[in-house]
């Protein structure tokens, strides 16, 4: 299958994508390594009329420490997330996260603020900087700006993004090397998730447990008040509204989601 | 739109429309038809090559997007590493261990076999296994291809 | 166990290397779409327009805006087609009103079916332009489950005022469950799964100045492709070329031909233009046929010892749309239902229906693997039912060891067999009673990890049908004066390796070495006779007619040898190392084939007849581990006891064997076609259907046993198809016994997670029925 006709730019710098971005209009979408826009527009699910290339702008893609933060630039790959050791010793959730996206090929390709953008409920990496409590920075015609992630994900494969912003940095806290898993249930190795948990400091998220990766707040709020990690994960799927498919109608998915939540804060060091 | 890329070693310029996929690229302009396509949804790997030495889906890749890039394929790849019977230590590996029959998914099931023991030398069938989760193989059940991996990271180890 | 003596020195029976693999390792081989070729220059691209509603009657269709795009070169519809005969059911069996048309004629039956043909000047205008075709359908009631198209409300058909394709009703007497202390019955689907060749269909056409097509074609017989493409078009045979590029896999689905190769082939008429499609995965998942399809209900009465005494099958199967080789299916299942078991009293039917759903075709092993499916699940029900180990009833049901043909109460000549020794030797393999230990300790412990084992033992068909229907096939062995040598063979490879096995039986009669010889096939104006390849029937009867051919070729080269030599032809033998004929006991003194090559051609064609379908046999143990809290199963291990009689090429039996086995194992763990209740498919793509990945499937135990059969020299039956036959019920029954201690007698598959989960509460809910 192929995409339809599109006219292409490359930007030579977020800021310049940002301009090209005000100049195109809404028919405009960026492109990076394109695992995720790709797919759609071959399905002819998406049929952007200029792809604004920002896979080779210079200095966006980088893992580095700043401050108590980690800063990571959108354009870093999955792969090279995986293999920085800055992430496995500071935030080591976001690496493990990204070693479960898709396929090697994939991971070569697709990069974090690409995942992030596309807001995909069952994807790995939305789910794991939910967990991580970052701080997305974003360019746009008015500047930079800040969003908290817990503002991020809008709806589904929707995001606070304003037309004509450009997601350029994820900082997420730093953790230290332990107490952090991400526990994904899948069919097949490759596939999305039918119902993952990340957890990291006492935070849970949830893949695929409603339109948008979604915080287990109430098995938060009973960790914090002293609970086992088994009566707080019974708590998991409350307030969730998971979608019904041919993997899992909701009731199940409500299940997984509270196992998956006991083992992954298990693995993660909370009895 | 102009596209100069190194295939296969040789380095070429060619006028693209911008949707062309590398995969289309390389079989219709480059006529390297060793690159097979096997499914709309970057899940079967048969259309995987090296782009600047990693393994890619080129299904899912612009052609205009390698431009400045080095691309390898199949028919390129014995030429990076030329074995006595001039197949690359992975092609070679393949036929000792029977892991190909109808042979659809083998020049990307070799290109990500050869990309996972570029970056792992020496896997073990775990990590085999789960490096090619994303090349599917509807004539082998896998288990020689995963013989063939592990064959090749030997013998390639053996003749560093 | 028999072990068979080979010559000293005898290549046969050795793993031989594949002569095929350096070309397909380094430049590919060169499959249907990579075809270059002079008679296919300036093809204009087909794209098909298919329907989009799984019933509907077509209210109109408007090509103008795609016929007014720039590089469309024409839009086809069935109007178009009026010269084209109308469509014969593929078997005589079937109702003549339910072929499908070329293009769909008024009314759409399935999602998927081709409604128009887009003529464009390349491929990815072609996806372009076949969005702009609009096409008003009226929308009729839609049945998707058999069950409910065998109430007839809904009618695919209306003219024929039934759904029903074909169906036979139980021929007994009386209640044949009558004196059984044990009664157990249940229902099994069957599921319809996607064959899924990793190459797509696809057809290039030219007609040329001979007043001929010349079709490539991917497909597992050229001559059997000729005479449906022919058919379809109402062209004489003769009038008709197929040439078969490399083939990316086929499974059953590539058996003659589809519609779209035909219109392909008619575009390229009309329009005095060559013509090429290669289709979408998308398209391959809705519209090459499926496999499988079928609902179950068994019912198996016995004694509380674990005899069991009769069993009942009756077979519901989904034809699909338009009836295939599918709703054939059902005659295979029946004939092999008793399977490896002596059960006095059968009661055997079978029903086939038509959905509004993608036609259902042959997938590896068509027919068979549903009827041992059918069996081992049932043999499971009943020693689950009086608690006695499935190993256990299994063995004490079995047919004795036989080495003389016996017909089984199904019908089908068993040719020989020793189920007996199969499950005995994959039990002791498996190590049956230190994993029932584990098991016990497991359940013991209450641990969530589970552990499950599942036994199958199986006897299939092979060779059942062959050149013009019958089990023969023919071969044509020719050496040539440089010392090289020609095989032409009606049967078709795609992934098997012909290349190389006829090769070696040629070879070893003639003595040329294996890389001057040369296999073709595929070419009706090169091998216009052949059966193809399909039921496993390769090796038993076109590896036989190559060995024939060769013989009979020394013969022919020993009597021109003795006029030559001027010595008695009986003083010749062949002289291997020199590939050619020497006077016994003087090496040196003869004559090369070569040499008798250069003064006269040198060919032998031979017709090799089988007196029969042969039986191979085996037993399958699978172990697979199931986590009760998520529901979720892995396969640990598979061994696999698979007896085809005697191997030529043990590297390439195994890896028949290790395919046949991982598409056996998804079936039970993961594939499903699925469909919405409007028909709508839902799994369209590789990304929804999960076809088996390296990391489902663990590395495979092989056991191997070789019991020969008498019905061809080489003592072979067929392997292509028995890893598939033995390990779905292995598997399924695996994942079952896993959760058996919690009260769960029956997982329908695929035994995805949440149905293992439902299940198993379920069953503490005490609510399973």
């Amino acid at each position: 299958m192929i995409p339809a006709s599109f006219d292409y730019v490359r930007a030579g710098s977020l800021d310049d994508a940002v301009a090209l971005l005000a100049e195109h209009g809404d028919d405009a979408k960026l492109i990076a390594g394109g695992h995720s826009l790709l797919p759609m527009m071959k399905l002819r699910l998406a049929f952007p009329t200029v792809l604004i290339d920002i896979r080779t702008v210079p200095d966006a893609a980088y893992v580095r420490v700043d401050g108590d933060v980690v800063a990571i630039g959108a354009l870093t790959r999955h792969c090279d997330l995986v293999a920085s050791d800055v992430l496995r010793a500071e935030a080591p959730l976001i690496a493990t996260a990204a070693g479960f996206v898709g396929d090697p090929q994939i991971r070569h390709r697709g990069t974090i603020g690409g995942s992030l953008s596309h807001a995909d409920p069952a994807a790995d990496l939305p789910t794991a900087v939910l967990a991580s409590d970052a701080v997305l920075v974003v360019l746009g015609p008015d500047g930079r700006r800040e969003i908290p992630v817990a503002d991020f994900f809008a709806g589904y494969f929707e995001t606070a993004l304003a037309p004509g912003e450009v997601l350029a940095e994820i900082r997420v806290p730093r953790t230290g090397p332990n107490g952090y898993h991400y526990e994904k249930f899948v069919r097949r190795a490759n596939d999305w998730a039918i119902v993952a948990v990340a957890t990291v400091a006492g935070r849970v998220a949830l893949a695929n447990m409603a339109a948008t990766p979604v915080r287990a707040a109430a098995t938060e709020a009973a960790l914090a008040a002293g609970a086992s990690a088994a009566e707080a994960a019974a708590l998991a799927a409350e307030g969730t509204q998971p979608i019904q498919d041919m993997h899992a109608n909701q009731e199940y998915r409500g299940h997984l989601a509270t196992v998956l939540t006991r083992r992954g804060l298990n693995a993660a060091g909370i009895a | 739109m102009r596209l100069s890329t190194t295939v296969n070693g040789s380095t070429r310029t060619d006028d693209v429309e911008p949707r062309l996929l590398l995969a289309h690229y390389l079989r219709d302009v480059c006529g390297l038809k060793g690159t097979n396509i096997g499914c709309d949804t970057t899940s079967c790997g048969a259309c995987t090559v090296h782009v600047d030495g990693e393994s890619v889906k080129s299904c899912t890749v612009l052609a205009v997007q390698t431009d400045g890039s080095d691309v390898t394929t199949v028919e390129g790849l014995a030429a990076t590493r030329p074995g006595p019977d001039g197949m690359h230590p992975v092609q070679a590996a393949f036929r000792a261990e029977h892991g190909l029959q109808c042979g659809f998914c083998t020049p990307g099931m070799v290109m990500a076999t050869a990309g996972l023991l570029a970056e792992n030398p020496k896997p073990t069938e775990r990590e085999v296994r789960e490096a090619l989760e994303g090349n599917l193989c509807r004539c082998t059940g896998y288990h020689n291809i995963v013989r063939a991996a592990l064959a090749a990271a030997e013998s390639m180890a053996a003749s560093e | 166990m028999t072990t068979v003596d080979l010559p000293r020195g005898s290549i046969l029976g050795t793993r031989v290397q594949r002569l095929e693999d350096p070309e397909f390792l380094t430049s590919g081989a060169v499959y249907t779409d990579d075809v270059v070729d002079e008679r296919l220059t300036g093809a204009v691209w087909v794209t098909f327009v298919r329907a989009s509603v799984a019933h509907a009657t077509i209210a109109s269709i408007d090509a103008s805006a795609a016929l007014a795009a720039d590089g469309c070169v024409g839009v086809i519809t069935a109007d178009d087609l009026a010269d084209v005969p109308a469509q014969a059911p593929m078997m005589p069996i079937f109702p003549a009103g339910m072929a499908q048309p070329l293009l769909a004629t008024g009314r759409v039956r399935y999602v998927g079916e081709p409604v128009a043909a887009v003529l464009t000047d390349d491929r990815y205008l072609g996806e372009d332009i076949a969005e702009l075709v609009e096409i008003d359908y009226a929308p009729l009631p839609v049945v998707v489950d058999p069950i409910d198209s065998a109430e007839d409300e809904t009618l695919l058909f209306p003219e024929l005022g039934t759904n029903v394709v074909c169906s036979r009703p139980a021929e007994v007497d009386g209640d044949i469950f009558a004196g059984c202390p044990v009664v157990v019955t249940g229902t099994i689907l069957n599921q319809r799964v996607a064959v899924a060749p990793l190459e797509v269909r696809a057809a290039a056409a030219a007609w040329g100045a001979d007043d001929r097509l010349t079709a490539w074609v991917p497909n597992q017989g050229a001559q059997g492709t000729q005479a449906s493409l022919a058919g379809m078009l109402g062209l004489p045979v003769s009038q008709v070329r197929i040439i078969t590029p490399a083939v990316g896999g086929a499974f059953g689905a590539k058996v003659g031909a589809d519609p779209e190769a035909a219109v392909v082939g008619w575009i390229a008429r009309r329009i005095g233009r060559p013509a090429r499609w290669v289709e979408t995965r998308s398209e391959n998942m809705v519209a090459m046929t499926h496999g499988r399809a079928q609902v179950q209900t068994v019912t198996v009465g016995g004694d509380r010892d674990g005899r069991v005494r009769a069993y009942r099958l009756h077979v519901l199967q989904d034809s699909g749309a338009y009836p295939r080789y599918g709703a054939m299916l059902p005659t295979l299942t029946l004939l092999m239902a008793p399977g490896v078991y002596d059960i006095d009293r059968l009661e055997l039917s079978y029903t086939s229906v038509a959905t509004n759903t993608t036609p259902v075709g042959a997938y590896r092993g068509a027919g068979r693997p549903e009827a041992t499916a059918a069996i081992e699940r049932a043999m499971d029900m009943f020693a689950a039912e009086i608690g006695l180990d499935p190993a256990v009833v299994r063995r004490r049901n079995l047919l004795p060891p036989f080495t003389e043909p016996i017909t089984s109460k199904g019908g089908a000549a068993y040719d020989s067999g020793d189920y007996a020794m199969a499950l005995d030797t994959v039990l002791a393999a498996a190590d049956y009673d230190a994993l029932r230990r584990e098991q016990a300790l497991r359940r013991e412990r209450g641990d969530i990890i589970q552990l499950g084992i599942g036994v199958s033992v199986y006897v299939e068909i092979t060779g059942g049908g062959g050149e013009a229907g019958a089990s023969k096939e023919n071969a044509t062995v020719q050496v040539h004066a440089d010392g090289t040598a020609t095989i032409l063979t009606g049967t078709s490879p795609h992934g098997q390796g012909h290349s190389t096995v006829w090769a070696m039986l040629a070879s070893e009669e003639l003595g040329i070495p294996m890389d001057k010889i040369t296999v073709r096939w595929g070419d009706t104006d090169l091998v216009p006779e052949g059966g193809g390849t399909g039921g496993s029937r390769s090796l038993q009867q076109g590896g036989a007619a190559v060995r024939q051919a060769a013989r009979e070729l020394v013969d022919v080269a020993r009597a021109r040898a003795a006029d030559r030599l001027e010595v008695s032809p009986d003083d010749l033998e062949v002289d291997h190392a020199n590939a050619g004929l020497t006077v016994r006991g003087v090496p040196g003194t003869g004559v090369t084939f070569a040499e008798l090559a250069a003064d006269e051609p040198l060919l032998v064609r031979s017709v090799f007849r089988a007196p029969g379908a042969t039986y191979p046999f085996g037993a399958h143990v699978a172990v697979a581990e199931v986590d009760v809290e998520t529901g979720r199963a892995e396969l640990t291990r598979l061994i696999a006891l698979d007896d085809a009689g005697v191997v030529v090429n043990p590297l390439i039996a195994e890896g028949q064997r290790h395919g046949g086995l991982a598409q056996g194992a998804a079936q039970a763990l993961l594939e499903e076609i699925r469909f919405d209740e409007d028909g709508n498919p839902i799994t369209t793509t590789f990304a929804d259907y999960p076809i088996v990945s390296a990391t489902e499937v663990p590395s495979f135990e092989l056991v191997t046993t070789e019991t020969p059969t008498t019905y061809n020299p080489l003592g072979a039956k067929g392997i292509g198809e028995a890893g598939s036959i033995g390990s779905t019920p292995a598997v399924q029954n695996a994942v079952i016994d896993a959760v058996a201690h919690l009260g769960v007698r029956h997982i329908d598959m695929p035994t995805s997670s949440m149905r293992v989960w439902s299940a198993i509460r379920a069953a503490s809910e005490g609510t399973e029925h």
